[in-house]
């Protein structure tokens, strides 16, 4: 199974899916009129992930911005990645914000409260 | 009651960052978006407040956005919209659109409105939560989370307005004040 990447651009994220080590990383802004579009062939991707998942699978979510329909899509790939977890394969997440930025800390904790999945809320530093 | 074109004038006196009356399309949407990005990285320092407003556009644009295919095509008196970014004095901006809805969306959208208007910061965290976790999104992208989110991230209630154009139209006038 190849791995999934995409570059980032103004108003989409760049997607680094990592199939042999199980890295993933969401970075970026995601601003895009219409979010299922852009998504929908990483939740394929992620599909077919999740048959076969790495012992452990961490993805990282650094995003500067992200619109409500974003939002959603980012709970489908949550979703997608607690039916890995069932199978006894550990999952994490680590949520990126700025410490000044309380919105985006409020939005990881916002998921943090509907997600089975542990997720590490950590303050993003300069160099990062 | 909030009159569009009295507030234009009244508004005069304050900075005005941004102001665009005319078409829309995906790409326009886009570049009112880079302009107003620019404009903001110009004169605002503080980093959270101009994330918070850039933020808030991006939900307000796309709103209409979403909501554009209602209106027909049949004049594009009914597709122009008015868009403001104002700076008060005290550091804080005021983010105001103007748009044509179909008249029979108007109750939906202003129950919708005032259901959240009412709602105190602790009932819109578990609304949006509830529907973060189970709402639909439309086809388009919509998730019916914009009004909440951009109440949340404002921190304040929206003024708005509908006034009847014909028997197909209102005009809907919105305002979003965001503080420093």
């Amino acid at each position: 199974m190849e791995n999934f990447y995409l570059e980032s651009t103004p108003k989409t994220p760049r997607l680094s899916f990592n199939n042999d080590n199980g890295i993933f990383e969401i970075s970026g802004r995601s601003i895009p009129e219409n979010s299922i579009e852009f998504y929908k062939p990483l939740l394929d991707w992620l599909d077919q992930y999740v048959k076969e998942p790495k012992k452990e699978t961490l993805l990282i979510v650094k995003l500067e911005y992200f619109n409500t329909s974003s939002s959603k899509c980012l709970v489908e790939i949550f979703r997608k990645l607690e039916k890995a977890q069932k199978d006894s394969k550990q999952i994490a997440i680590k949520w990126y914000y700025d410490e000044e930025d309380e919105d985006m800390q409020e939005s990881g904790e916002d998921f943090k409260e509907i997600i089975k999945i542990p997720i590490e809320m950590l303050v993003l530093k300069e160099e990062e | 009651m909030l009159d569009i074109h009295d507030y234009y004038h009244k508004m005069q006196n304050k900075d005005i960052v941004l102001a665009y009356k005319g078409n829309v399309s995906g790409d326009l949407f886009n570049c009112i978006l880079q302009l107003a990005e620019n404009k903001l990285d110009k004169i605002e320092l503080s980093p959270k407040l101009k994330k918070k407003v850039f933020n808030i556009l991006v939900e307000i644009l796309q709103n209409i956005y979403h909501h554009f295919d209602e209106i027909q095509v049949d004049s594009e008196e009914y597709q122009t919209i008015l868009f403001m970014l104002t700076r008060e004095g005290e550091g804080g901006y005021n983010i105001v659109t103007g748009n044509h809805v179909a008249a029979d969306k108007v109750a939906g959208l202003k129950k919708r409105i005032d259901d959240i208007n009412a709602m105190s910061t602790e009932e819109l965290k578990s609304v949006y939560r509830e529907r973060l976790n189970n709402g639909d999104v439309s086809e388009k992208g919509g998730a019916g989370l914009g009004i909440i989110d951009i109440v949340r991230k404002s921190g304040d209630k929206l003024v708005y307005d509908f006034k009847s154009v014909n028997t197909n139209y209102s005009f809907f006038s919105l305002q979003v004040r965001v503080s420093a």
